[in-house]
């Protein structure tokens, strides 16, 4: 399994027994570490047939959905935590996901690279897009459709009254307390329901 | 990877059954013969074995051949076999032909015991729960305890359904493909279309045709016609026969002009000369009345409640007689339960058939999940 440290941040984020929806959950490997370390009963929803069967050949949970369309027919409040790690920026339908997120689970937990970060404005003040280890696709063949920074996506949470119940963010791994919008690669969300 | 093979020259073995089996439309069936067939080898801790559930036209030939009838291959022998996806290296495979059936089981050409004369209608509304009872008493014959998986499509996935239901504690897995929790008003319309074809035919003689030497040819015919239909897709009849003209033009007549008017023929005449009117009668209404959510006033997932087995449930997207959004509310009451479920959406054009074949994704699907299984 590929090291993410994003997984050891939402791991933190689990109490053991959860219920757990991770979308876009690729290989299984975030589930199949949950499940070792906290005993989830997890699910996963992935639409690439090919990452279905490893999931299904590693027996992680997975339902073949197509994130775009939501999660109709996933209970109110179901889950405990509803993940999306590093996904959210390849999904065009951003507002209705989250809502969505917030609709099934108690939590959402979401992490993506910082479209603002030092490196990524350098490369564009270079001219050229930025290609970085969280970026790491060229323009012309990169499954990520919204570009967004920390503070696009706080400003999206004030707007559709998201709480925000918890923020870390990283460089390459090394917490960022200071200027994260610009010090920062990835950020992850502990999100919540407004009271 | 070791080239996949077929299990080779199999034979159909009998079980003869003498405790009366109540079923669940109030009738009896004082004793019994259930035809099956198996392959593979059973493990000394009798915990590889695999049913798999036959749907309307199936039987209990799953795999390989008959030494006699070489060409007569079995319904699903892509998917059972040394290095297939249900890999007999591996796992013990038991195919049984339903009580009711016509391919050697008791059902309506058998002899009635009390009357000495071939059941005919008379012949007990059989459920799907009633060939789950008759499958697990099969089971015990051959000294399985629990199934590590039970697995079909369509009706045979209802059966693997009600399997995880009825047996919860006898069953690992339930795989149901192309299956769908209850059927639609559309779905009994259509089986009730295919009813009326053969209630009608004046061969029928209100079930008791064998004595009077005919069969009912023509309703079982327009029967497996109008099925047929339901089994592909617009997409797939468009890319198979389009509207492909016999003479290559219009000649302004009833007989055969359309390409598929020439395949639902043959495919209708093929089905009529060795399938029984009344079997196809009972199992229509077996499919009919198939709700296990009944009971608990519609609720499925209150229905799966009692079910312990993991779940693997398969739907093709051009499916339109029982659609993905069947297999997804089966899902749902899983996910509700919270049984380990995993679901595959296979993009495939041939419609509710696509079960049969041995598309990539949908196969490799298959493969995995077996392959996980422990046994």
């Amino acid at each position: 399994m590929a090291y993410r440290y994003d997984y050891e941040v939402i791991t933190q984020w689990i109490e053991p027994g959860e219920k757990v929806l991770d979308l876009g959950c690729g290989d299984g490997s975030l589930l199949r570490h949950l499940i070792e370390v906290r005993q989830v009963q997890g699910y996963g929803i992935e639409n690439d047939p090919d990452k279905l069967v490893t999931c299904i050949e590693s027996g992680v949970n997975v339902l073949q959905m197509d994130l775009e369309k939501g999660l109709a027919g996933l209970e109110d409040g179901f889950f405990d935590h509803v993940i999306m790690s590093l996904s959210l920026q390849a999904i065009h339908n951003t507002q209705g996901i989250l809502a969505e997120m917030l609709r099934v689970g108690r939590e959402a937990v979401v992490s993506f690279p910082n479209f603002a970060y030092w490196r990524h404005r350098q490369a564009i003040l270079n001219g050229r897009m930025p290609v970085s280890e969280n970026l790491p696709h060229q323009w012309f063949n990169t499954p990520n459709v919204r570009f967004f920074t920390i503070a696009d996506f706080d400003a999206l949470c004030e707007l559709n009254g998201i709480a925000v119940h918890e923020r870390l963010a990283f460089d390459e791994g090394k917490l960022v307390l200071d200027e994260p919008n610009f010090l920062a690669s990835v950020a992850v969300y502990r999100l919540g329901r407004r009271a | 990877m070791i080239q996949p093979q077929s299990v080779g020259a199999v034979v159909a073995q009998r079980a003869h059954f003498t405790e009366p089996l109540a079923l669940k439309s109030g009738g009896t069936l004082p004793e019994y013969e259930l035809v099956y067939e198996t392959y593979g080898t059973l493990n000394a801790a009798r915990s590889n074995a695999v049913l798999v559930c036959h749907a309307l036209s199936g039987s209990h030939h799953v795999a390989g051949y008959y030494a006699d009838e070489p060409d007569n291959i079995g319904w699903w022998d892509n998917l059972v076999g040394p290095g297939k996806p249900l890999d007999t290296h591996r796992f013990f495979v038991v195919g049984v032909n339903n009580l009711g059936g016509c391919h050697g089981s008791t059902g309506p050409k058998s002899a009635n015991p009390a009357t000495g004369r071939r059941w005919g209608a008379d012949f007990p509304f059989v459920t799907v729960e009633d060939w789950v009872t008759a499958q697990a008493r099969l089971a015990d014959r051959l000294g399985i305890e629990r199934f590590a998986a039970v697995v079909g499509g369509s009706l045979g996935g209802m059966q693997a359904l009600a399997w995880s239901l009825h047996y919860p504690k006898r069953i690992g897995h339930a795989i149901a493909i192309a299956a769908a929790p209850r059927l639609t008003a559309q779905n009994i319309a259509f089986n009730e279309v295919a009813r009326q074809a053969i209630l009608t035919d004046p061969d029928f003689h209100g079930g008791h045709f064998y004595e009077h030497g005919v069969v009912p040819a023509r309703g079982l015919k327009l029967a497996r016609m109008l099925g047929h239909i339901t089994y592909l897709s617009d997409d797939s009849m468009a890319e198979k026969f389009g509207r492909s003209l016999r003479h290559g033009r219009a000649v302004y007549s009833y007989d055969v002009e359309f390409e598929i008017e020439s395949y639902l023929r043959y495919q209708g005449d093929k089905f009529a000369a060795h399938f029984d009117a009344n079997t196809y009668l009972l199992t229509t209404k077996a499919l009919d009345y198939f709700d296990p959510a009944f009971e608990y006033g519609g609720n499925l997932a209150a229905a799966f409640a009692r079910a312990t087995a993991d779940f693997l449930i398969v739907s093709f997207t051009t499916d339109w007689r029982f659609a993905p959004a069947r297999s997804r509310e089966m899902v749902n009451a899983l996910l509700h339960n919270q049984r380990n479920v995993s679901y595959a959406e296979i993009d495939c054009a041939a419609g509710h058939d696509s079960f049969l074949l041995d598309e990539t994704h949908y196969h490799a699907v298959l493969r995995g999940y077996f392959n996980r299984m422990g046994v």
